[in-house]
């Protein structure tokens, strides 16, 4: 449903991605997993059409992402939860859900349903989301991509310096959006999180994808994990 | 004239400066906020803007009013959509690099300056104001009979000016209205803070920024379609207005919009007060001398935040 074939991209002259290929299929969670600067979040960049491509292609249901403007590509259904969560730190909590509805016209339903995932945000729609604790700002930058109604949805590292009843809380969401049938790429360092809700698992290093795998042949395998994770 | 009335008639015209400023200030303002875009030609904007006033009010015979009121509606548009092409054919092209952006903006004076030169002439021409009534003010003091009202002679305003305040006004309003209450205003904000997530949010983030370089430019025409009628239109009008933006700009906070209305009073009334009761030079080396304060006490400006 979603493709990555054999990209090749990076930041001006200086080249990340040297290849990298993944599929993803609806109602599935992808782990990329990989040490800093393998080029996970790289390749999300890449998705969202915000870095040029050297070489390759995206495809979503057969249709090609790659080219398009990058204001076109969420508008085909791609939900992007950035690394660092990226709000729109001046707007309030209520104007940050509304530029996610926005982007794919998404109305009051939309609203509703992505507030009653997120309760905690019901309460606080006025207020500024840079005044929003950090586990707040991650759930507001989840919702924010939901509010897309998205095909496809991007997490790059959302337990990132999260307390454990917010990771678990963030978790619990991803898995309930599978549910949903979406297909959802996780960038994710700490392979104990993705173990229990991945479905496959791909290594990047050094800007290539060098195994995808079962959640079930990593467990138990430390040798795969030194290789790529050098833990 | 006695201390007081004379004050109040110097307050009167730093309101009407302060009115003028603040719109070509606040123009200024949210091109650099939005954009990142320190925008050199900015007065030439403004110069166009008075030229095509002229020209409008000219072409449209009748009452002054029809002409004037034609002007205030079409030149703001016409010299937006003039911005706005400049951003698409220059501005986009060198990517809105800081430095670049300021080179380039340098050239676009230039051209705009000497075109205006070149086809209007170095002429100045008066706009006539659509209505002009002179009101006498009058004056309190305690005299010998106790509190009385008095009319001093030459304690006066013309209507005009009184609606160029009334305009600026208005326009601030619907101007905060739109920033904060509907959807393109959501839009420009979020491309203000985050260029990128505003595109990964499907904001066509190109069209975002042709659209504010307009605005920006329509707001400091608009100042000058306002400021024709009192003072003439010609084609070296610009330089004052850019540098008392800028002025204005840097020490409000870079970007900050509250910031740039306070600072623009501050300026504007300070320019009005001191130019009646000293000169108008003494007015502009003050107004500098507050910039270079500023920048060395308070570098982010009365209302601007430091960098996180």
């Amino acid at each position: 449903m979603f493709e990555v074939r054999n990209v090749h991209t990076g930041y001006g002259q200086v080249q990340v991605l040297f290849g990298v290929s993944l599929t993803v299929n609806a109602a599935e969670i992808h782990c990329l997993m990989g040490r800093n600067g393998a080029g996970k979040s790289t390749l999300l960049k890449a998705v969202m059409g915000q870095l040029p491509l050297k070489q390759g292609e995206i495809l979503l249901d057969g249709e090609r992402l790659d080219g398009l403007p990058a204001h076109l590509v969420p508008k085909r259904g791609i939900g992007y939860v950035p690394q660092g969560r990226r709000l729109f730190k001046e707007l309030t909590v209520s104007e940050n859900i509304e530029m996610g509805l926005m982007t794919r016209g998404e109305g009051a339903q939309t609203r509703d349903w992505v507030l009653d995932l997120f309760p905690r945000l019901s309460e606080r729609l006025d207020q500024v989301a840079g005044t929003l604790s950090g586990g707040e700002q991650q759930m507001l930058a989840t919702a924010r991509a939901l509010c897309l109604r998205p095909k496809v949805l991007l997490l790059d590292e959302p337990t990132e310096g999260l307390q454990p009843s917010m990771i678990e809380q963030i978790r619990q969401v991803v898995v309930k959006m599978k549910a949903e049938g979406y297909a959802i790429i996780l960038v994710e360092q700490r392979i104990d999180a993705v173990l229990s809700i991945a479905d496959r698992i791909t290594f990047i290093e050094n800007g290539k994808d060098r195994e995808t795998v079962l959640p079930s042949d990593v467990a138990g395998n430390g040798a795969i994990l030194t290789k790529y994770l050098g833990v | 004239m006695d201390f007081g009335p004379h004050l109040m008639l110097a307050s009167l015209e730093g309101a009407v400066i302060s009115a003028i400023l603040v719109l070509t200030a606040m123009g200024l303002s949210i091109v650099f906020g939005v954009m990142r875009v320190v925008n050199v030609a900015h007065g030439e904007f403004f110069m166009l803007g008075a030229v095509f006033a002229w020209a409008v009010t000219t072409m449209i015979s009748g009452h002054a009013a029809l002409g004037f009121v034609a002007a205030l509606i079409i030149v703001p548009v016409l010299v937006g959509a003039i911005a706005a092409g400049v951003d698409q054919l220059i501005l986009k092209r060198i990517d809105y690099d800081v430095d670049r952006t300021i080179v380039a903006t340098i050239g676009v004076l230039y051209i705009v300056q000497q075109s205006t030169l070149m086809l209007y002439g170095p002429e100045a021409r008066p706009v006539e104001p659509p209505f002009n009534l002179r009101l006498a003010l009058p004056w309190f003091e305690f005299g010998e009979n106790g509190f009385q009202m008095i009319w001093p002679w030459g304690l006066s305003v013309t209507t005009y000016k009184l609606f160029v305040i009334g305009a600026a006004i208005v326009v601030l309003g619907a101007l905060w209205l739109v920033l904060t209450r509907t959807k393109i205003g959501l839009v420009m904000r979020a491309t203000q803070q985050d260029r990128d997530m505003a595109q990964a949010f499907g904001v066509p983030v190109g069209q975002v920024y042709s659209l504010v370089f307009g605005l920006g430019a329509g707001l400091a025409a608009l100042g000058a379609v306002l400021v024709v009628p009192i003072q003439q239109a010609h084609y070296l009008m610009g330089g004052d207005p850019l540098l008392l933006a800028f002025i204005v700009v840097i020490i409000g906070g870079l970007g900050s919009l509250p910031g740039t209305v306070i600072a623009a009073l501050l300026i504007g009334m300070s320019d009005g007060i001191i130019s009646v009761f000293f000169s108008p030079t003494l007015a502009k080396i003050i107004a500098t001398f507050l910039v270079a304060m500023v920048l060395v006490f308070r570098p982010q400006g009365l209302m601007g935040r430091v960098a996180a």
